[in-house]
Order: C-alpha cells, then structure tokens, then sequence
C-alpha cells in the first residue's frame, strides 16, 4: 500500500467494486477499502437482478448465478395471486457471495489495490474543509491516506458523506428494515420470484420468496421503520415462515436495511462523491439497487479520473447531473408514485390483482396492468395523475 | 441536543451488525465496525429511531439511563451458564 493514491473508494459493495474499476481503468491510482474480513460476505440481500442490468457490465457467468428467472408472481392480501412475465425477460437470483468477489476482482485487474480489514473512521481534510484523505484501521492499524478524491461506497450504513457535510440520513418512512433467511431441503418453482403483499404480511413493503434453484430459496420482509415501530421485520418473518415453511432449514439469517428513499440531491461535496446505497441510489419501489450502484460506480469513477487527469476538481459536480439523467429522474418519479400509493387498502390491492387475471398471461405487462387498474378504479386516475403533475 | 442520560442499549451477541439503525439515525451517533457496534454517548439525543429501525429488534430504550444495567460482557448469564456446564 502506497500513502497517496488519486482515489480513495470506500467499501468494496458492488457500487464500490465498480468504481474502482472503471476509475483504474481510466488510468487513476485507486485504493478500494473494505471494512469486513471477506468481500461479498455477510450477504444482505434478495439478489434478484435482471439480464440486461448486470450484462451491461459483467458477462454473466454460471458461478455467480443460482437460478434464472422468467416470471414473477404477486400475491395479495387475499391470496389470490397472478402471475406475469417479467419487463425485460429474464432475471437471475444471483450468488452474490461470489459475484461481488468477482466485482472486487475486476477491479483488481484493472490494477486498484483491494485492502480488507480496512475501516475508515473519519476524513482528512484540508483548511477549506475538502476531503484529501483518510483516517483508516487496517488490522487494527492507524493509518492515514491521502488522495484527491474520495467515493463513499459505505452503503447503506454510510457515514462518509456526513463527514463532507452531506446529510445522507435515510427519513424512517423511506427506510425499509428487512429480515430475511435462506432455506434449503424444500421445493421451489425455481423460475419465478413471488412478492407477497398487505397490511398482515409486510406493511410500506413486500415479502418474497426467491427461489436459488429448485430447493433454496431467499425468504425475506421488508417493512417501513414508520411501522416496524409497532412490530419488527424479524416477527413478520417468523410468522410467515411458521404458516408457509414451517419446516424449512434455515441455512442463512440476516437484518439489513434498504434506503428506498429519492436518490439524495447532493452526490458531490468537497471532494466527496456518493455512490450506491451511501447516495440512496435504489429503486424506491422494488428496492433493487445491486445495478442502480453499479450505475453510479461507473459514472462517478469516469468522471472522478477525468477530473484529476484535467486538474480540474471543480468538474466533479458534473457527476450529479449525468446521474440524474440517466437513471435518478426515474428513481424520482418512483418515489412519487410510491408515495401516492402509500396508504392503499388491502382491498384496492385485491381488486387489482382480481382484475390482472382477467388479462391473458402474454398481455400481463406493468403497463397494461395499470391501465386495467385505473379502468376498474378511475379515483387511481387522480393520484397518478397528481404523481406525473408534480 | 444530545441528552446527559444515554438511553440507547444495543444487546451484545445479539446484534447483525447490517447498519440499519446507522442509516436512520440523524447525528451520526452509531460506530459500526465489522463485528462492533457502539452509541457515541456525546452526540446520541435518544430519539429512538436506531430503535424502531432494528430488524431484530435487538436494541432497547430504557427511559431512565443505561447506567443502571448490570455490565456483562455476553448476553448469556454467566451464573446460569457454569450451572448447566456443571449438570
Ligand atoms: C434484505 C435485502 C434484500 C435486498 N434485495 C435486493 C435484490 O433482490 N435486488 C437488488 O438489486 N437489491 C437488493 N437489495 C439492495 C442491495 O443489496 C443494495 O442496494 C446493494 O448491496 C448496494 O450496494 P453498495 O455497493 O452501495 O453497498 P453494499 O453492498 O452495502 O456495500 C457497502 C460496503 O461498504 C463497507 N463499508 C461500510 N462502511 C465502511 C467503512 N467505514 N470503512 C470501510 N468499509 C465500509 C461494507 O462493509 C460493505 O461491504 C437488498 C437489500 C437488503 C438489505
Ligand atoms: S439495526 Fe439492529 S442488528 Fe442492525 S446493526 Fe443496528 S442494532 Fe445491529
Ligand atoms: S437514539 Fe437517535 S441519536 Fe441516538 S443513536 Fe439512536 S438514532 Fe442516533
């Protein structure tokens, strides 16, 4: 390890693995710190993404993949449930223990420097109050390095942006605290991804069911904190499981948080750039931000190296807006939408779902279902449209 | 403004360590290493969100301080724990 680089990436997730990619391959010095023993593990996450999102950046490849996926089936208050194909074909339900391994390689070969066992604690930082370094323990080690610029990658428990003055606090009603378990020893229809919904079952959320082959399967909740203040992810799950597998083998238990909140306005500040869930950079409504950081990751890191190559700092703030055009003005209007259908029945639900399966199965798009919706329940038509208003 | 009585218990051995709470709390209060967690008593003003936001529900308020807990180093009880060695 040197004590300077051109870029300092902070945690080795898939936003952070991607940076540290795409800047080295730009010819930068990177340093990609990660505060746990192993890259990839724990594993807190569904691992649901779709073909076209991770083929974008990475050939996929069977060791990091545990089943592809083909449909997804949503279940309603009611138990009725339909089933559709998904938007872009295809999906996989990723190994992610071995695929963000792989991330971390990538970038390795493209000649960042990985350091495990690397928690940074605080910034370094000049007499104008940029950010010029880090303060890390690496083995339990102070060290201090220094750099021009630093990427937040931290996650979902990001600090780093604090630190440069940017409030990354996730609201309570936009964080969804989650629980879920990985089971094996059962049978699964190993091509669909089951979402089930209602007050009963995840309230401000959505439990699922993704199948890694025929007999695992990641079993998990996610609930708005604004109602896990009356009871936690951890007791929605148990229920579920004791109803539906009770006599599952629980192979993998873990928490986590998923800050389905808009993407934050400010993503760069004083030499700081926020990448992946650290810049709140996940769908709103389906919580899916394995590719939404890689996204960032990439945009972040060409323009961080571009920037340092032009010595020219003052271009980082470029990075906001190609963002924002390329994936957070849909992660906006999500979010608005998620918001007009915050407070919907459990009825509301049933009676969409009842009037999908009037559709036939090739018809079942997003799209059309609703237009269904809002044929059957015109008052829908209102709360949409104040959505796209606004 | 950060209150003289810390409130905030994180149980030890109980805790994930998934950075849930560090992600709701709003005054940067919480340290989350690896396998460590702690609330830094100077900033943490106890309003309760690190708590709701728990998926394990593993954290507790305790409205009269935390100085009043028995310290143990784990969460078994060490009395009952050399008992059931000794059976
Ligand atoms: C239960 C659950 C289910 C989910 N399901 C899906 C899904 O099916 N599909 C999907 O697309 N997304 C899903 N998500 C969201 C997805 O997991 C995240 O959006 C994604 O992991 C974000 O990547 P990241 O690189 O930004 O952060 P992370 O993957 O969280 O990586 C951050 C890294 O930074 C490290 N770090 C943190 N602080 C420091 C520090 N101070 N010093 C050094 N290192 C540090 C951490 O150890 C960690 O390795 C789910 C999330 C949860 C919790
Ligand atoms: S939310 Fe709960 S399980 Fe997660 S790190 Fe905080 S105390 Fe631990
Ligand atoms: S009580 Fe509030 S301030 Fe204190 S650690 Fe929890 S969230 Fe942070």
């Amino acid at each position: 390890m040197k004590s300077e680089y051109d870029i300092i990436v902070v945690g080795a997730g898939p936003a952070g693995s991607t940076a540290a990619r795409y800047a080295a391959q730009k010819g930068a010095s990177v340093l990609l710190l990660e505060k746990d023993r192993d890259v990839g593990y724990p594993v807190r996450c569904g691992e649901a993404v779709s073909h076209e999102g991770v083929a974008q950046f990475i050939e996929p490849d069977p060791k990091w993949i545990a089943g592809t996926i083909t449909k997804m089936k949503f279940i309603s208050p009611s138990n009725t449930s339909v089933t559709m194909p998904i938007d872009s074909n295809i999906g996989y339900v990723l190994e992610r223990r071995i695929f963000d391994y792989e991330l971390a390689k990538i970038a390795a070969t493209n000649g960042a420097e990985v350091v495990t066992k690397a928690y940074v604690y605080d910034l370094i930082k000049n007499e104008n109050g940029e950010a010029v370094g880090v303060k890390a323990l690496i083995k339990d080690e102070k060290v201090e390095i220094k750099c021009k610029v630093v990427i937040a990658a931290d996650g979902v428990e990001s600090r780093v942006g604090k630190w440069a003055g940017i409030d990354t606090t996730c609201h309570i009603r936009d964080m969804e605290s989650c629980a879920q378990v990985t089971v094996s020893g059962l049978n699964f229809e190993e091509d669909t991804l089951d979402l089930y919904f209602g007050k009963k079952v995840s309230p401000g959320g959505y439990l699922w069911v993704f199948p890694k082959g025929k007999t695992s399967a990641n079993i998990g909740v996610g609930v708005t904190v604004e109602e896990a203040k009356k009871k936690s992810a951890i007791l929605y799950l148990n229920e579920f499981l004791e109803k539906n597998y009770p006599n599952a083998s629980i192979l993998t238990r873990i928490a986590g948080g998923v800050p389905c909140a808009k993407p934050n306005k400010v993503l760069v500040k004083n030499r700081v750039m926020l990448v992946g869930d650290a810049g709140h950079q996940v769908n709103p409504i389906s919580g899916g931000g394995i590719i939404s950081g890689m996204i960032g990751g990439m945009l972040a890191a060409e323009v961080a190296a571009d920037s340092i190559k032009n010595q020219n700092l003052k271009q980082l703030s470029e990075y906001e807006t190609k963002f924002h055009s390329r994936l957070g003005w849909r992660h906006e209007v999500f979010a608005s939408i998620k918001n007009a259908i915050w407070g919907i029945s459990d009825e509301t639900f049933d009676s969409l779902t009842l009037s999908t399966l009037e559709l036939p199965m090739e018809k079942r798009t997003l799209a059309a279902i609703f237009r269904k919706a809002l044929w059957n329940k015109p008052s829908m038509v209102l709360e949409v449209a104040k959505v796209f208003l606004k | 403004m950060a209150t003289p009585h810390l409130m905030i218990h994180i149980v030890p051995d109980k805790c994930d360590f998934c950075g849930c709470c560090v992600g709701v709390c709003p005054e940067d209060a919480i340290e989350l290493k690896e396998s460590e967690i702690a609330i830094i008593e100077e900033r943490c003003t106890n309003c309760k969100k690190c708590v709701w936001a728990c998926p394990w529900d593993v954290i507790e308020f305790h409205r009269d301080g935390i100085n009043t807990l028995p310290k143990k180093l784990f969460a078994i009880d060490e009395n009952q724990f050399s008992k059931s060695l000794s059976k």
